[in-house]
């Protein structure tokens, strides 16, 4: 009988080891290239925003980094016993299918309903617990997919459009939300988004993307590369401006007039 | 009562118990359609069981669950819909059924009962396949509820939570498969689809869970198997339409409750 020798330790992981390293990505259907040569990390901590126009393989992107699809070359690696919260685009379940929203943020992962109730109302959505998924708000939506996404109790958080069908207050609430989320989770964001003003307000990374990583950097310096205002031009500069004014205040999702603590004052 | 009614009522339960669970997924999957093709393909499956000298439901099961794999493959060309895709299986499958009982000269079989179902002429053999395959049915689904729910909500949520969705895929289609084996010789080929939606449809109305629902629609179901043999003893009617006619009429009723 040999005796195995002990297993080695494991090497001890660093504070800023990256949770998520994309390394030259690519990625084509029908020799039509969706992505070339991307790179892309994200830290604990770290929200980085994916922008680009329609057809930019935004979501691609994401797919290949949640393994929904398999790049054709390069490589995708998440670090080990990294768990991942998803929210997806839009969510449309069939008006035939009842599920309350306590039944659909625990699909994931079983809960009780204490937990489910903590969840639901750090993300600002506790009054719909018991609504049919079919009768809540768009914004409720969203909501209840990032709860679904944090009960797992997620390293890294990947978020799909997360403000699509919300209304402008509501945008605004919810990108507070998700940089809230960093602060106290510390988590990993990597997010999609359009919108870009406030992509700018609440991201530390902003990564360009048109098929290519166009220009990547922080917010600031993004805004002014000429591969971004060639990609958005004037407009993109203009709501940037938007977003550079100084809010006093701003709107819940009600509507109603809430004051902004001065460290929650962007620009 | 007479035997033959005990042994059919028993043989229509059984099947009305699996199908209303299968049959909740299969309207929240939106898949009635292909639920039908499916069983259009059974009595393929009877004239290659008879070929072959194997049981006709082993031989309607696999033929099922074969079509559903030829479909999967057939929807990764994306040229046409997959509407489009089980119309030609739909009617190919049968017409190819009927043309190969026609080559087995040798049999002469009751082509309106497998396509109708003989629920009064069932055995207490058929009565063990169909509980044996009703049950097995129903605790496969028991054991792939949580899965197969989350998929059916969103199939990429769940693969990213970790639900092999294509395993639990493929495992719901050959649940399909055994219960339209089950439900041939009562209801019949054509008509399986409908003991499938309405109950589910139904119920709809009245839960908000989805265990409820399919609860609901199994309950349903038993209440449309006793009516409809109620009601062709009663008035001399085919026992298998008379069935669906039963849970048509319940679906009718609960629209109009208030």
């Amino acid at each position: 009988m040999t005796v195995k020798p002990p297993p080695a330790p494991l090497p001890a992981t660093l504070p800023n080891e990256p949770l998520l390293t994309v390394e030259n990505v690519h990625f084509a259907i029908r020799n039509n290239a969706i992505l070339q040569a991307v790179n892309l990390q994200v830290s604990a901590g770290e929200i980085v925003a994916l922008i680009g126009p329609n057809g930019a393989g935004k979501s691609t992107l994401v797919r290949i980094v949640l393994g929904l699809l398999r790049p054709n070359q390069g490589r995708v690696s998440l670090k080990p016993g990294l768990r991942v919260g998803y929210m997806p685009q839009r969510l449309v379940i069939d008006d035939t299918l009842p599920l309350t929203v306590q039944r659909f943020v625990t699909l994931g992962a079983p809960a009780s309903r204490e937990r489910v109730q903590a969840v639901l109302a750090e993300v600002g959505a506790a009054h719909v617990i018991d609504s049919p998924v079919q009768a809540i708000s768009g914004g409720e939506s969203q909501r209840m997919l990032l709860a679904r996404a944090l009960l797992r109790e997620p390293d890294l958080l990947v978020l799909d459009e997360p403000i699509q069908g919300v209304d402008l207050t509501g945008q605004y609430e919810l990108y507070e939300l998700i940089s809230n989320l960093r602060r106290q989770r510390g988590c990993g964001i990597l997010m999609v988004s359009h919108e870009l003003h406030l992509v700018m307000a609440a991201t530390d990374h902003v990564l360009c993307l048109n098929r290519h990583v166009c220009c990547s950097g922080h917010p600031d310096h993004v805004a002014r590369d000429p591969a971004y205002l060639e990609l958005f031009g004037s407009d993109g500069a203009r709501q940037l401006a938007v977003y550079h004014h100084h809010h006093n205040h701003r709107h819940d999702m009600h509507g109603t007039v809430v004051a902004v603590e001065e460290e929650e004052t962007h620009g | 009562m007479d035997d033959f009614l005990i042994r059919a009522l028993l043989g229509g339960f059984g099947v009305a118990l699996a199908a209303g669970p299968l049959g909740a997924f299969i309207v929240w999957r939106r898949m009635a359609y292909f639920g039908d093709t499916l069983a259009h393909s059974g009595l393929l499956g009877v004239a290659l069981g008879m070929m072959l000298q194997i049981h006709p439901q082993l031989g309607v099961a696999a033929t099922c669950l074969m079509i559903a794999i030829v479909l999967v493959l057939l929807q990764r060309q994306r040229v046409l819909a997959t509407d489009t895709l089980l119309g030609i299986l739909a009617h190919t499958s049968l017409s190819l059924g009927l043309v190969t009982l026609a080559f087995l000269e040798t049999v002469r079989i009751d082509l309106t009962g497998y396509l109708f179902g003989d629920i009064l002429a069932i055995s207490p053999d058929d009565l063990y396949s169909i509980w044996g395959g009703a049950l097995l049915a129903l605790s496969a689904l028991a054991w792939l509820w949580r899965p197969l729910l989350a998929t059916t909500v969103h199939e990429e949520l769940a693969q990213v939570e970790g639900v092999p969705v294509f395993a639990v895929r493929l495992a719901f289609m050959l649940l399909i498969a055994i219960v339209i084996a089950v439900a041939m010789k009562v209801i019949g080929i054509l008509l399986i689809t409908s003991l499938l939606v309405i109950p589910a449809a139904t119920a709809r109305r009245f839960v908000r869970s989805p265990e409820s629902m399919a609860l609901l629609a199994s309950g349903l179901g038993c209440v449309a198997v006793g009516a409809g043999l109620w009601a062709s003893l009663r008035w001399d009617t085919p026992a298998g339409p008379s069935v669906v006619v039963a849970a048509a009429t319940l679906f009718l009723l609960s629209s109009l409750a208030r």
